[in-house]
Formats: structure tokens, sequence, C-alpha cells
């Protein structure tokens, strides 16, 4: 139960409509750190909306998204940050330092570079015409940029830029390895079949070194071979990095494999929280995915073999 | 029957003889022939005509029948002989191959024949005619092969379509030809003779900083409604240009100090010592101050290259890319859209700004005619046709844009055959237009539509295919 005991992020009562449609609906969870959190529910419940106001491109209507880096949130640091109106309150000033950051504040790109929380999307948003590598690099861009002296000490080859650019394409061909892409790091984006431009944002996504890591239904239209290299790669940055991640999806094998903890949601609301476990044997949860009432829940299960 | 095993594929007529068969090509072009003289004899042959007691004639035109007739044989001929062997085997000219090898010395040539161009004017026409080669031609392509260098970080690096970019042309122009006729005499007039070197530097400031503030309205926009923006931006500085007669002397323009080198003037009507005094040169001043004009304008061009060649290759050039690609992946990944956006707005601004105290320079004149929707659209088209983004496509685009508008100039033997009332310079809308649609059928992406990577793992990057870069929102 890291979640409850070591909390990323803490969503408190995050409520979102689009004019008269309530796509999420006082929704609160916890991400705990380490784990593999995942974020399901039928179509249209409101996990991509969730997303996008975790990662500051909707503003939600109301409620609180608190993330912290250094340890796990605590809410008194919480409630007296807020009541401050700053955004955020870290170690240092520089971007990346640890600290407590109020996501529903902060704009998009802040969140990405400065609380650390990176993302990919449902359909694949990749620099298409920029070739493997490129799309690695300019994953970078923050620390490259402040190597680069804002461009200035970079326009004239500055030493201290070159050291930054090499570092950067170690850890482009780092993640070209992970993915299995490195004998195609100079094709367009493009040009690579689903499966792998799926892989390549999510390495894209990493490249930019997150502490939380959101991936939209990253398995949806893979084969099973595809699906079975993701969930070794998500092992493997669980495993091997210092990120979390939060993860919408379908595939209810996958789901249930590699996930520490499960939040289910169903027309913006939450119906059940808990381990893979809890969640698969929670009535409503049966109800929900299955399309049956309530009572008629334990004939289902009986029936499906549960 | 099994006919796989055979290994060589055999099929009916498909098998090409080795020599060309002239006797069965001469026959169809013959028969060509023949179906055109039947079709002249009613249409062409004849010509009815009023004579002088308005009488109706009849005139036999058996010349331009037999023009018809060849014409026909002809072109039916070349085109079997093209359809039999292919155009490349025709025309030798045509199998140069572009090799890797060979793309790479490209840019090296180009330097070089750019650099010796005005001496070979020089040689070629004397000093009477080098003066119109060097400043007609080098000195006007290479300002819009500089504009649209400019213009490219703008629409072709950062995606963003901006049909107002003469607007910073403008500020460029205006603000060398008020510093350098007002504020400069009237504070230190010392520096007068170096006027051009001061201002420069100031133009290009002005520019970005104008371009910084054009770019803060429009930074919520996209495609349609940031290109009629930032159309409507470059009108209001023309209009404020054309209005502001106090300051601009409005429609009548600002009479601005010639260009020097480095102080020193080239022609002096008051017997100062002149360039080519001191450097004890042969030829005219006129020839001295285009030579002089061509290598600066050069240099500002090629500072333009390099700068857009450094800044691809940083951070911040590769968010411009990444930002035409994919905004809001650019988002995601922790880049400031908002000030990536307005520094490619700044840059783009501040080289039209240089070109533009260039232009003032050599003019020696400014008025707000200069500045019209029509330069925009002339340079955007520079990118569009070069292929946006390709710094070797756009400049070969110039030179076929401009340098085939100077030549329409050129055509006044046309007026011989067509009479006096006929302009040459009249058609160049029309054929510029057509020019477009020919080349937006036959290359969509431009001349140069590939990409060239910013970075390779092994060194040696490969262009991308146009067909997955994106032109960006707009
Ligand atoms: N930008 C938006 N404007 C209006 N409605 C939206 C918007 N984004 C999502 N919605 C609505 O919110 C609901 C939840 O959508 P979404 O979060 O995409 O669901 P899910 O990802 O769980 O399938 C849907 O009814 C959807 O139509
Ligand atoms: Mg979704």
């Amino acid at each position: 139960m890291r979640w409850v005991r070591d909390p990323l992020l803490v969503v408190e009562g995050l409520t979102m409509r689009f004019g008269g449609l309530t796509a999420v609906r006082d929704l609160s969870f916890s991400v705990g750190r380490g784990d593999i959190t995942a974020l399901i529910g039928p179509n249209g419940a409101g996990k991509t909306t969730v997303f996008n106001c975790i990662t500051g491109f909707y503003k939600p209507t109301s409620g609180l998204m608190a993330l912290s880096t250094g340890g796990p949130v605590r809410l008194d640091e919480v409630a007296a940050l807020a009541s401050t109106g700053h955004r955020y309150k870290c170690v240092d000033d520089q971007i990346g330092a640890d600290g407590v950051f109020l996501l529903e504040r902060m704009p998009d790109f802040e969140i990405a570079r400065r609380a650390r929380v990176a993302r990919t999307f449902q359909n694949i948003r990749l620099f298409s015409g920029m070739t493997v590598l490129e799309n690695l690099i300019v994953a970078q861009h923050t620390p490259l940029m402040r190597a680069s002296g804002w461009t200035i000490k970079g326009l004239f080859g500055a030493p201290q830029y070159r050291q930054a650019e090499a570092a950067a394409m170690k850890r482009a061909r780092y993640w070209l390895e992970h993915i299995e892409l490195t004998h195609r790091a100079d094709d367009a984006a493009g040009s690579l079949p689903y499966g792998d431009q799926r892989r390549l944002e999510i390495a894209r996504a990493m490249c930019t070194d997150p502490v939380l890591l959101c991936l939209d239904e990253p398995a949806a239209g893979l084969n099973p071979r595809e699906s079975l290299e993701l969930n070794t790669l998500l092992r493997t940055i669980r495993d091997h990095h210092a990120t979390s991640i939060l993860l919408i999806e379908h595939d209810m094998s996958v789901v249930m494999e590699i996930s520490d903890h499960v939040v289910v949601l169903e027309y913006g609301l939450r119906i059940s929280d808990g381990t893979p476990e809890s969640v698969r044997n929670d009535p409503k949860v049966i109800a929900a995915y299955l399309g049956v009432d309530d009572d008629e829940v334990a004939q289902v299960e009986a029936e499906v073999g549960l | 029957m099994d006919t796989t095993d055979g290994g060589t594929p055999v099929s009916d007529g498909a098998l090409p003889s080795p020599r060309f068969p002239i006797e069965d090509a001469l026959r169809s072009a013959g028969l060509w022939a023949l179906v055109t003289l039947g079709l002249c004899f009613p249409i062409v042959a004849f010509e009815t005509l009023q004579d002088f007691s308005n009488r109706l004639t009849i005139e036999a035109r058996p010349l331009l029948v037999l023009f018809a007739v060849a014409a026909v044989f002809a072109g039916r001929l070349g085109w079997l002989a093209v359809r039999y062997h292919g155009l490349p085997q025709l025309l030798p000219a045509t199998r140069f191959e572009l090799t890797p090898e060979r793309k790479k010395q490209l840019p090296r040539i180009g330097l070089a024949a750019l650099l010796i161009f005005p001496f070979f004017a020089l040689l070629l026409t004397g000093q009477g005619g080098a003066v119109k080669w060097i400043d007609n031609f080098g000195v006007q392509i290479l300002i819009y092969v500089m504009l649209a260098w400019g213009l490219n970080i703008v629409v072709g690096l950062a995606g963003l379509l901006d049909l107002g970019y003469v607007a910073f042309y403008a500020v460029g122009a205006y603000a060398y030809a008020l510093i350098a006729t007002y504020v400069i005499p009237a504070t230190v007039p010392g520096l007068g003779p170096w006027a051009f070197w001061i201002c420069l530097p100031i133009a290009g400031i002005l520019a970005a900083f104008w371009g910084i503030l054009l770019g803060f309205p429009v930074l919520r926009l996209r495609g349609d409604y940031l290109a009629i923006v930032t159309l409507a931006f470059g009108e209001i500085i023309r209009l404020v240009l054309i209005n502001w007669v106090e300051v601009t002397n409005g429609n009548a323009g600002i009479r601005t100090p010639y260009i020097t080198f480095f102080g020193l003037p080239f022609s002096s009507r008051t017997g100062e010592t002149t360039f080519g005094d001191v450097f004890a040169l042969p030829g005219s001043p006129a020839v001295h101050r285009s030579m002089f004009l061509y290598y600066t304008i050069l240099a500002l061009a090629l500072l333009v290259a390099v700068a857009t060649q450094r800044l691809r290759r940083l951070p911040i050039g590769r968010a411009w890319e990444a930002m035409r690609e994919d905004e809001i992946a650019c988002r995601s990944l922790g880049i400031n859209t908002v000030n990536t956006k307005l520094t490619a707005f700044a840059i783009g601004a501040m080289f039209g700004g240089l070109a533009g105290a260039f232009f003032g320079a050599r003019q020696g004149f400014v008025n707000p005619r200069s500045f019209e929707f029509m330069e925009s659209a002339t340079i955007l088209a520079i990118v569009v046709l070069g292929g946006m983004g390709s710094l070797v496509g756009v400049a070969i685009a110039a030179v076929a844009v401009i340098g085939g508008i100077e030549l329409l100039r050129e055509l006044s033997f046309l007026k011989q055959i067509f009479g006096p009332e006929f302009d040459p310079g009249q058609y160049r809308m029309l054929i510029f237009g057509l020019a477009m649609v020919l080349m937006m059928i036959w290359r969509p992406r431009g001349l140069v539509g590939a990409r060239q990577p910013t970075i390779a793992l092994d060194g040696n990057a490969k262009a991308i295919s146009a067909s997955h870069v994106k032109e960006g929102h707009g």
C-alpha cells in the first residue's frame, strides 16, 4: 500500500466540466512512489481527461493535485503552500529541483520540466518528420537549453554545450537500445511501424527524466508480441529507474499482470480503488465492465469462472 | 504448359527491339501530318480580309499550313523517340547523377561562383554592362535570398505562416533612412560616413523588437487566422509609413545617404577622396559601388545561412522544428512554446530588418511603395517554391523567381514582334502564377522537399522524405 504510505501524487476532489457535461466528478486517488498505477474504466469514463488535468493540458474546474518529488506528499505542507498563492516550493530555484508542486496551478510545460511529469498520448504524437534520434534529443531540451547558454554560448560552440550534447546522445543511445530501435535511429519517426512508434513515444517521455510517467493506452492496437515487449519495457522502467508509472489500459490481462494499484472510473466517478485482486473481485467493477446490475453479479461471476 | 521455370519472362511485344523502328515512326508521323493538312484546309489555309473598298477577299496562307504540318510531323516523331528511349537517353545532360559526394561539393561550388560572379560580369560585359548585371541581377537576387532565408526560419522551420514579413524589411529600411538622414547629422555629424554600419545593427534590433511585438498577439492563432493577422500587420506598418507624414514624409519618401566603403565614399561631388582614388582602382565609381554592394549583401545573406545552420543544431532550432511537427508534444516535453515562437519571429524579423537597412543604403531612397503586400507574397512564394526549410532550394527559387522577373524586363526585342505596346514585364504575374501551379503539380513540397536531420548516430545523416515532414499549422 505504497500509495498510502509514500504517495508521489495526491489528487483530491478533482472535477472537470465541459459545459454541461461533467467528465470527472470529485475524484480522489493517490499514486505511490515506485508503483505502476493503472487507471481503468469503460470508454468515455474520463480517464484521458484526468491525464490532461494532471499534465496541465486542461485546467480542472476544481480540485487539488499535489506532487512531491523529495518525500511523500504531506497534506499539511500542501495546505500551507496552497495558502501562499505560490505554484510550487523547491529546495532551490533550479529547474528540475525537488519540491512540492501544485499541478492545477502550473502550465503544461512547467509541469513537464519542473514537476517532471511526462506523458504519452492516446493518439501517438511523435515528431514524425524528425529522426528517431532527434525525437529523443528534443526531449532533453531543458538541460540542453541551459547548457547552450540560452542559445548564445551554443552559437559559438562552447565546450560546455558540446559536453551536454554528448551526454544527451548517451541517454538517447541507452533508450534506443532498450526499445530496440538503434538500427533505425536515423530514420524518420513517421516511417516506423505502429508498435515501434508507441515504444519510441515512451522512450522520448523517459528522456525527460520524469518522476511520473503517464501512459495513455500504450497497448492499444498492439499485436501480442508487441504487447509483450511493452510489458518488458514498463517493468524495466519501474525496476531500474526512479520513475513511477500511471497507466490507462483496456487490456485487463496487462493491467492485472503488471500493476501494483488499480483505480477504476465510470462516468467520471471512482468506483473502486485498491490492489489488482481486490479490484478484480469488486462487484461494482464487474458490473461496470460486463454491463449488468449489481444483484446479477454473483451469477455472472459464476459464469465467467471467478 | 509450364512457363514459370524458364527464368526469362517472355511475353508478346514486350521485348524492345534493339533499334529505334524509324520506318514505323516516319509512317506514323506522316499520317499525323496528313491529317493535320486535311484539318488545316478548312480551318487555317484561308483567311477572309476586307480590302480598301470594304469588299471581302480570300487570302491563302500556304506558309502557315506548311508550318503547322511540319510542327505536327516533328512533334510526333520526337514524341515517339522520347517514348521509345526515354528522355534521359536523348538528353545527355540529364544523365548527370547527384551522388552524395557531389552533393557535399554543391554549396562550395555555389559559393565560389557567387564570389567570382562580379568579375565575371565585368569581364564579359565591360564597365557599362557590368553595373546592370551586378546590381540588377546579383544584388537584387541576393536581397531576396536573404529575405527568403530569414522568412524560412519562421515559415520553414517553426511552421508559422507569416504573410506580413515585408513589415520587418520596411522597419529596417526606415530605421536606416531616419537615423542616417536625420538622427546622425543632428547629433554626431562626424559619424555620417559610417551611417550604414551604425544603422545595420540598430535596424536588426528594431526589427526583432517588432517581431516580438507581432508575436504576442498571434501566439494563440493558427493557420488561416495567423496568416490574416500577419498580413494585416504588414499593411498597418505600410499605412503608418504613408500617413505619418511628419516623420516618414509619406508617399514622397526619404532620400538617404548612399553606402560608403567603411567611411570612404564611392563618388563625390565636392571633391573628397573616393574609394577609387585611395586604392587607385580602374573603372567608374558606379562599378565600385555595385561591387561593394554585391559583396556586402552576399556577406549578410551568408550570415543568415550560417546562423540558420547553427541554430538548427541547437536546442532552439530543434524546438522550432519540433513545434512545426507537433506543438502539443513539445509542451508535454517541457518546451516553452511561447518563447520558442517569439524567438522564431524575432530572429526571422531581425534578418528582414538587416536586409531592409541594406536596401535603404543601396537605393539611396525609401518610400512605402517598396513594401507592399506583393513583396511579402513574393518572398513567401520563394520559400514555398524552394522547399520549406531548405537553404539551397530557397536560394535556387530566389534566383529563378527574381532572376526571371528581371529577365522579363530584358526581353524588349519582343516589342518588335508584338508591337510597341507590348511590355513583357506585365506578364510576370501570369508567368509567375503558371510556374507556381506547375511546381505544385510537379513538386508539391518545393524544389528540395527532403529534410536534412540535425544529428545522426553514425555521423552520416540521410535526408528525410518530405512525406513525413509536416508543414506546421500555417
Ligand atoms: N475537450 C473536451 N471538450 C468536451 N468534452 C470532452 C473533452 N474532452 C473529453 N470530453 C468528454 O469527456 C468524457 C470523457 O472523455 P475521455 O476522458 O476522453 O474518456 P476516456 O479516456 O476514459 O475514454 C467524454 O464524454 C468526452 O466526450
Ligand atoms: Mg481516452
